[in-house]
This record gives C-alpha cells, sequence and structure tokens, in this order.
C-alpha cells in the first residue's frame, strides 16, 4: 500500500497527495499524521491536492476528519490547491468542509497559517 | 412521409421511359431549369455554380430515374442534401430552396410539350421530384435547426464573461435569466478564472438578472460555496429592492455570504479586504 508523505517545515506539517488516494490509504495518512503532530508539536497542517482531480464523500469526509483532530491538538488545517471540479463535486455532494479552511495555492495556504514564505516580497 | 417515399419507390419501373426522353433532351430541359431556378434565386450565387450545381443534379437523377435498385436515388439524396444544408447556411428561404427542385417538373413538362410525347410518364416523375422537394426541405429544416442550435451555444458563452477588476479580483456581471446550464458554466469559468489567476475574491454582479427565486439562489449560493473550497471568497452584489424583498418573501438564507447593494460597493469590499487604501481625491 501507498504511503503519503508528511513533510516538516518549521512549525507546519506539509501533506502533498500526488497519488489515487484509496480508502486504506486514506486511513492510513490519518493516523500518520496525528501521530506527527504529537512528535513534533505542529501548529498548522496544509493538504496539498492539486494533484487530485477525482473525490468520493469519503475523501471529501477525509478533509473534515483530519481537521477535526488537527484541532484538537491545537493545529489548523488549511486545504490547498483545490481544482474547480473537485469543488464542484464536493458542493454537489453537499459537503461544504465547514471548519476546514482553503487556500489557493501552497504559497497562499502558508501565508494564511502566518508562515514565512522564503523569497517572497511580503504583500 | 415514409408513404410518399415508398409510392415513389414504387414507381422506380415506372420512371425509366422518363429517363430515356430526358436523356434526349438533356441539353435543353437543363438550360430551361438553370433558367428557372436563377431567376428565383437573384443573383445570390452565380449562373456557372448554379449550372455546374443543377448538371450533377439533373445527370444523377436521370440515371436514378434508370435504376431500380436504389444505389443511384441514395447518391441523389445525399447530392441534394448537401446542395440543400449550403442553401440553409446561405441564408436562402424555404421556397427558394424547394423550387430549385420543382423547377425541374415545369422544365420538364415543357419539353414533353413541345415534342408531343404522352403525359403519361410525368405522373410517376412528378412523385418522384415531389419525393426529391421533400428530402430537401427536409435538409434544410434540419440545418436551420443546427445553426439556431450553434448560436444558443455562441450566446451562453458570449453572455458570461469573467473579467479582471483589479489585481487578485474577478468580476462576474452576469445578465439574462440564470438557468441551471449557464449556471454550471458561469461556475466552471469562475473557477478555472480563480485558478488561472490566482485571484482570492470574486464579485458575482447580479443586477442583469431579473428575477431571482429559490433555484437562481441555490445556484449563487453553489458557486460561491464551491470557491470558498478552493480558497476564495465570493462577494454577491446588485440585489435590487425589489430583488432583496423576493428572496426574503421567499425564505432564502444566504448565510453568512457577503452581499452587496452595487458592484462599486462590493469592489470597494474586496478591495479593503485586499488591504487597498482607496483615499478620496477632494
Amino acid at each position: 500500500m501507498d504511503r503519503v508523505p508528511i513533510l516538516k517545515i518549521g512549525a507546519v506539517l506539509l501533506v502533498s497527495i500526488q497519488i489515487d488516494l484509496e480508502d486504506q490509504t486514506v486511513l492510513a495518512l490519518q493516523e500518520d499524521l496525528a501521530d506527527r503532530i504529537t512528535r513534533t508539536g505542529a501548529r498548522g497542517v496544509i493538504i496539498d491536492i492539486t494533484a487530485v482531480d477525482v473525490v468520493d464523500s469519503f475523501i471529501g469526509r477525509m478533509f473534515a476528519t483530519i481537521a477535526a483532530m488537527s484541532r484538537l491538538m491545537d493545529a489548523e488545517t488549511v486545504v490547498v490547491g483545490m481544482r474547480p471540479a473537485v469543488a464542484i463535486t464536493l458542493v454537489e455532494l453537499g459537503l461544504s468542509l465547514g471548519g476546514v479552511r482553503t487556500a489557493l495555492d501552497l504559497e497562499k495556504g502558508m501565508r494564511l497559517l502566518g508562515v514565512a514564505v522564503p523569497g517572497a516580497d511580503g504583500r | 412521409m415514409a408513404e410518399e417515399r415508398g409510392l415513389a419507390t414504387e414507381a422506380a419501373g415506372a420512371t425509366a421511359p422518363m429517363a430515356k426522353l430526358l436523356r434526349a433532351d438533356a441539353g435543353r430541359v437543363l438550360d430551361r431549369w438553370v433558367e428557372l431556378v436563377a431567376g428565383n434565386v437573384r443573383g445570390r450565387i452565380t449562373e456557372r455554380e448554379l449550372r455546374a450545381e443543377l448538371a450533377e443534379l439533373f445527370d444523377l437523377l436521370v440515371r436514378a430515374l434508370d435504376d431500380a435498385d436504389g444505389a443511384e436515388r441514395g447518391e441523389l439524396r445525399a447530392a441534394l442534401a448537401e446542395i440543400s444544408r449550403g442553401r440553409a447556411r446561405q441564408g436562402f428561404s424555404p421556397t427558394e430552396t424547394a423550387v430549385g427542385v420543382f423547377a425541374l417538373k415545369q422544365a420538364v413538362l415543357e419539353a414533353i410539350e413541345a415534342d408531343g410525347a404522352g403525359y403519361a410518364g410525368f405522373v410517376p416523375f412528378s412523385a418522384f421530384v415531389d419525393d426529391l422537394g421533400l428530402v430537401t426541405f427536409e435538409t434544410y429544416a434540419a440545418e436551420r435547426e443546427q445553426v439556431i442550435v450553434d448560436q444558443a451555444e455562441q450566446l451562453l458563452e458570449l453572455s458570461t464573461p469573467v473579467v479582471k477588476l483589479w489585481d487578485g479580483i474577478l468580476g462576474v456581471p452576469l445578465v439574462g435569466t440564470l438557468d441551471s446550464a449557464r449556471t454550471q458554466v458561469v461556475m466552471e469559468s469562475l473557477l478555472q478564472m480563480l485558478v488561472d489567476t490566482g485571484s482570492e475574491f470574486a464579485v458575482i454582479d447580479i443586477t442583469g438578472v431579473p428575477a431571482v427565486d429559490t433555484e437562481v439562489a441555490q445556484h449563487l449560493l453553489k458557486t460561491v460555496m464551491a470557491a470558498r473550497l478552493m480558497g476564495t471568497d465570493c462577494v454577491i452584489s446588485g440585489i435590487r429592492p425589489q430583488i432583496a424583498q423576493t428572496i426574503v418573501g421567499l425564505g432564502i438564507e444566504f448565510g453568512d455570504i457577503v452581499t452587496k447593494a452595487t458592484l462599486a460597493d462590493a469592489l470597494a469590499y474586496t478591495l479593503r479586504r485586499r488591504g487597498v487604501r482607496i483615499e478620496d481625491g477632494d
């Protein structure tokens, strides 16, 4: 089974999903992430889904679950890079992802969490 | 329609003598046919083009009259349909298109009269030409229908532009009735533009939308929700007094979506959110 890597940048954990998500992968990711948050004391989680072009309700719920879970451990979750087709699908599925913050791309997501973006002009 | 086709096919054998007559008189009948049709299309197509078209048709027609198995007839129909489609695209009226075929009957009748030949062969021939006339008309109607469908699509694209109002702020001025199909187009083009330009704000202006009912509101809400999921924020502007009354009357809940009365208000709001300072120049 593929595992999604979790990268640490300062106080933020970055999860970039580059593979087709299966239910098992999603469950493993949730476990790994919870583990990493406690171990590193991260303050934020960024889930990058730029490469995801198909979602179902299970994956939709994953974002909300991860967000709720992270909040319990005092880390804020931002989902970045959602494609239009994915956004439309989620809305049609009736998932509004309440409690999950979103940003257009990784850079904007990092700024949202108050992380200094290297090389940015600070606008 | 089917019955008439059947009639003409039954008469296949009966049209063979007519083919002989047409072959003998080919030059004269074709000349007269071109003359009759040319008078009708009033110079929108040159006589040489017309003659080339009709000569080809005439040739196919004579062969089809001779032919019993229907292969030639299929070819004739196809050629005729092609010409009718061209006519429909060029904006000819249905009469002008159909007369192009029916004029052949007159040309042939005149030839028969001049020769003093009997009319016996003319009746099945006439039925055959009528059948061709119907093919012409059907193709013409189908082609016009296609033109209308194409235009409707173009209109859909024209009527849903996404414009850049400011760096990082997009505007969608909606004009006309919103239905599911249009909303889908608006939603998709807006979301795509948000990604392409990296804009964080969008203003949907509904000043030009004549009425807002529960369905339209639902569509707007979905668009705003989808935009939010992508990490952008939508403001709805152009809510006129009557529309505000309708929305409240229908009990539609816009939730925490920001709405503004005018596009100017919405732009000012989004500029503020982006941290742009506006100074009054008085």
